[in-house]
């Protein structure tokens, strides 16, 4: 068994293991169990990170066949991107489960083992999506990923219509991928043709697609994408569902399966279909501007603290399309960097309204008022959460979000011009939000309400100390995506 | 199948000599014991087939040309088998209604009177169904070798006669049961006329019913097809009829809700096989050289079924019905895969029949297992088949609620459930074809089709149950393994397709 098969392994046994554990309303064996595999995930993740060479290309990859007749093979690897990608994964989720260390308590399943459970399948497979280099193979993870999340979303989140937010996910996100299956076939059909049916990435590259083909397929494949990622149009299940599901679990949704989207354009929309991807690039980054800036005007409109947040993410996440459709090195590199900032930073703001909604009953930021005189801490960590999405220098969201926008600007004067606006307006929104919440008297619902306890400190500081780091010393994450932009762009640049 | 014919009769004996009391047991053991024998037989068979001609496809024309026992032919009588071992198993659970089975004590009693309340009391029951099955199966795997249109014709009845029966025999809302079996009698005979119509006007063209000479007539005679292309239609519509296709799939929803549960069961997944395995047998063998005459026709027939049984089954708020909406939906896509036989096929890529015997199989199982969790399901009126009963099932029974799930999730065709692997096979097959655009509605269908499947989840888990909610009975051993089985299958099915896949590309061509 490859390394690569035992990091996605860990998570998945982790999982079986806790859900089997006993249950039952006050019962903490589940959780420790749940955390004891994140955390030797993550060491095991750091391992393999620490063993990786910067100048190698795809590394550790094995290859079995996996169903002969339809060419798939269970093929594993990373480059520079998913490395990054795998990274974000292993350090979100032990930050995940211990800030939803009581969230399952109030469940009215009671059954937090279930919770967990999902918590590490997700980890698992989203894992296994960043590894996968057979198109197969991603196809069947990614969407397999869609069952955990949506009992996360429909079994455990807040509110009455987490049930419908729950349906409205799983439809948009089947619906995109659906249309990507009828663009796998297509490969299939291609590559059969072509002699014996293959589906590693690499046999694929190599396949001659006509121009009219080719494009069919990359739109397969980018709508998918596009309904992931999110990006405006397809975008409308964000705020629903970040409303409804638990702050944890919407730090998974949008800071590690969303990713999948952005990943997904990078490997396939680019690589595979470097002709097509040109074809289409004024419209995406048209797309991608809206998304900015309509996201970023919607966020500053928001009340609801958790889709706030989740409008922000439409905003970051036009600037990461931006990045990657600009195709040039700083924008490339930019968007990888951003992929890795944005789920920091976010990661960061989801947790602290999470515990503020914990403590004072309500996601609007209209009722509550005053937080940092009774809970200073919690209002720190929200601020510097904010802080690093609209690009405080210093905090690592600052870099990559420069190097997207040198990369707009170098494509086209406007571009770049369009998407500074969205810069100004998310120091705008998360000011705003910090006003409305954070500052003035407390409110009187406020008054029994106490400050973040160590364990929740801890479960935090994690992702505040990497921001921080890698906002002073970006070189060791680019030095190890650069080569992997380098390559892909090779391909996707005339 | 002459085991299982034989069997038949010999249960036909058993039901007028053995004393009443050992009949059940009898029954039971006599049809487990001669479709088993029958499957080992069809493995034996199997394993004693020749290759033919160019090496693709293999096995005999037995029974001067009437029967042909080729791959596809035993691969469809293997699943026959197997699904009607675990519909007997399904037939035979007593547990669940205190001790009686889920059919009728005695059909003739009319629902509600004193004869039936006479019955019930003594414990009557009809242990008539177990050799009615076994003809059903009899016919079934004529019908899947039928080589000739008089012998096509002949399985078609002796499948059909049985099942209407048994469509009549619920014990509970026997005017429901009833009313299905008329309706299914009623139509299914016109079907028939279609068909015995149809065959009168291909003799009349060809001078022959077998395959084999219809085929070479059409290769030998040009010029005037105009009877030839009337009686492929009127064959088509009978066999569409019996596949449950659009426009003819009318009869579905209601004899899939009205019979009962285990009939339902074996029928949606045994029928199928054998109607598929004979429809593509015609339409290849008979009509292959006439391809782009009818394929056009099943290009329609594809896109309509789809269509129609994903939007129809939105609107369901009966699980039963909903499944049967779901099961018209599903023949839309195996349609889809029939539109893979113009393809140039190269190498060891997948042909559209190995795809329809793999989806055949994958759907089989999973329907098997869906309408088995349904017979769990029940309150005081016995089964719960309205969606709104079936609230809050999920924390109260999370293993059953779990397991339809799957159940769902695969009927959905998420990967690493059977479903989507069958869903891909089919698709890949129609799309070497060039069938893209109905591929595209197919995967939009899916998508449609997906509320429906999530919609069944989401009351399970997400609503609150209203009053005392469904409760659960405990299956016996039988049905229990036969659930055990239907998920094992959905499961390995998904993850690691290979063998079985192979197995399905081993069965290769029809003979000519």
């Amino acid at each position: 068994m490859g390394a690569l098969s035992f990091l996605l392994l860990l998570p998945l046994v982790g999982a079986v293991v806790t859900a089997v554990l006993p249950g039952g309303p006050g019962a903490v064996l589940p959780k420790w169990s749940a955390l004891a595999f994140s955390l030797a995930t993550l060491v095991f993740g750091v391992v393999l990170a620490a063993n990786y060479d910067n100048g190698g290309g795809t590394q550790f990859t094995e290859d079995h066949t996996w169903i002969k007749a339809f060419g798939a093979h269970f093929a594993l690897g990373v480059d520079g991107l998913g490395l990054v990608m795998v990274l974000l994964t292993v350090v979100l989720v032990p930050v995940v489960i211990g800030a939803s260390w009581n969230d399952a308590d109030g469940a009215n399943t009671g059954r937090q083992g279930v919770f967990f459970a999902l918590i590490l399948a997700v980890e698992g497979l989203a894992l296994a999506v960043f590894c996968a280099q057979d198109v197969f193979l991603f196809y069947a993870v990614f969407e397999a990923t869609l069952i955990p999340a949506y009992f996360l979303i429909g079994s455990f989140g807040s509110g009455e219509r987490r049930g419908s937010a729950a349906v409205k996910f799983l439809l948009y996100m089947l619906a995109g991928g659906l249309v990507m299956l009828a663009s796998v076939i297509g490969l299939y059909a291609l590559s059969a043709r072509s002699g014996d049916a293959s589906y590693l990435i690499s046999d694929l590259a190599e396949l001659d697609i006509s121009t009219n083909t080719g494009r069919w397929l990359f739109l397969g494949f980018f709508l998918a994408f596009a309904v992931k990622a999110p990006l405006f149009p397809f975008h409308t299940w964000l705020p629903d569902t970040t409303a409804a599901a638990t702050p944890g679990t919407s730090v998974l949704l949008i800071c590690v399966l969303d990713k999948i989207g952005t990943y997904g354009m990078i490997r396939f929309c680019l690589e595979l279909f470097p002709e097509a991807s040109r074809w289409a690039t004024p419209v995406v980054v048209v797309l991608a501007l809206i998304s900015i800036v309509y996201g970023a005007l919607l966020a500053l409109g928001q009340d609801n603290v958790l889709k706030l947040i989740g409008l922000t993410s439409l905003s970051h996440f036009g600037f990461i399309v931006l990045g990657i459709f600009v195709m040039n090195a700083q924008g490339l590199s930019g968007s990888i960097f951003y992929m890795l900032n944005h789920g920091l930073a976010t990661a960061v703001m989801f947790v602290a309204a999470g515990y503020l909604i914990h403590r004072s009953g309500t996601p609007l930021l209209s009722r509550m008022g005053g937080v940092e005189k009774k809970a200073p801490v919690i209002a720190g960590l929200f601020l510097l959460g904010g802080l690093g999405t609209l690009g405080l220098p210093g905090l690592s969201p600052f870099v990559s979000e420069f190097l997207v926008l040198v990369g707009a600007f170098e494509h086209h004067p406007w571009t770049g011009a369009v998407a500074v606006t969205g810069i100004v307006l998310a120091a705008a929104y998360v000011l705003v939000a910090y006003q409305r919440a954070m500052t003035g008297p407390p409110r009187p619902e406020l008054a029994g309400v106490g400050d973040a306890v160590p364990r929740e400190v801890i479960a935090i500081a994690p992702l505040v100390a990497v921001m921080l780091v890698l906002g002073f010393v970006p070189q060791p994450a680019l030095d190890v995506i650069n080569p992997s932009t380098d390559r892909t762009l090779e391909v996707v640049q005339p | 199948m002459l085991v299982v014919l034989g069997a038949a009769c010999a249960g036909v004996l058993v039901e007028a000599f053995v004393p009443r009391k050992a009949r059940f047991l009898s029954q039971v053991v006599l049809s487990l014991a001669s479709l088993a024998t029958a499957f080992g037989g069809v493995v034996y068979v199997a394993t004693q087939l020749t290759s033919r001609g160019d090496g693709k496809a293999f096995g005999t024309v037995a029974a001067e040309g009437s029967v042909a026992v080729d791959g596809p032919a035993v691969f469809a009588w293997g699943l026959i088998l197997l699904i009607a071992i675990f519909g007997v198993m399904l037939f035979a659970e007593r547990r669940l209604e205190g001790g009686v089975s889920a059919f009728a004590g005695q059909a003739a009693a009319l629902p509600g009177t004193s004869d039936e309340r006479r019955v019930s009391e003594r414990g009557l029951e009809h242990t008539e169904v177990y050799p009615l099955l076994l003809f059903a199966v009899g016919g079934m795997l004529l019908f899947a070798a039928a080589s000739d249109l008089l012998t096509l014709f002949v399985g078609l009845e002796v499948l059909s006669l049985p099942l209407y029966l048994l469509c009549g025999l619920a014990r509970r809302r026997r005017l429901l049961s009833q009313e299905a079996a008329l309706k299914y009698f009623l139509l299914g005979a016109f079907s028939s006329g279609f068909l015995l119509y149809g065959i009168a006007l291909v003799y009349g063209y060809a001078g022959t019913v077998t395959y084999a000479g219809i085929s070479e007539a059409i290769a030998n005679t040009p010029g005037d097809r105009g009877l030839l292309l009337l009686g492929i239609g009127l064959l088509a519509v009978g066999l569409f009829f019996k596949v449950g296709a659009a426009p003819f799939q009318a009869w579905t929803p209601d004899v899939y809700q009205g019979a009962p549960t285990p009939v339902t069961a074996f029928m949606a997944a045994a029928t199928k096989v054998a109607a598929f395995v004979a429809l593509l047998r015609l339409f290849d063998v008979a009509f292959g050289a006439e391809r782009w005459s009818w394929l056009p026709v099943f290009w329609v027939v594809a896109l309509l079924t789809m269509v129609l049984g994903a939007v129809l089954a939105i609107a369901q708020t009966d699980v039963k019905r909903m499944l049967a909406y779901s099961s018209i939906a599903h023949t839309g896509f195996l349609v889809t895969g029939i539109l893979g036989t113009g393809a140039v096929v190269t190498g060891d890529q997948i042909t559209t029949t190995t795809a329809v015997l793999f989806y055949l199989v994958t759907y089989g199982f999973v329907t098997l297992g869906a309408f088995a969790v349904l017979t769990l399901v029940r309150d005081d009126a016995g089964e719960v088949s309205t969606l709104a009963g079936w609230a809050g099932l999920g924390q109260r029974s999370p293993l059953v609620a779990g397991v339809f799930a799957l159940f769902l999730l695969s009927l959905a065709g998420l990967p690493l459930t059977a479903g989507f692997t069958g869903k891909w096979v089919v698709f890949a097959a129609a799309m070497t074809a060039d069938a893209w655009p109905v591929v595209v509605t197919a995967v939009l269908t899916s998508a449609l089709a997906a509320f429906f499947y999530i919609r069944v989840i989401v009351v399970m888990y997400f609503a609150q149950p209203r009053g005392e909610g469904p409760t659960v009975a405990v299956p016996g051993f039988l049905t229990t393994a036969t659930i055990a089985v239907a998920v094992a299958a959905t499961v390995a099915l998904g993850v690691v397709p290979g063998p079985v896949l192979d197995l399905a590309a081993h069965a290769g061509e029809f003979i000519r």
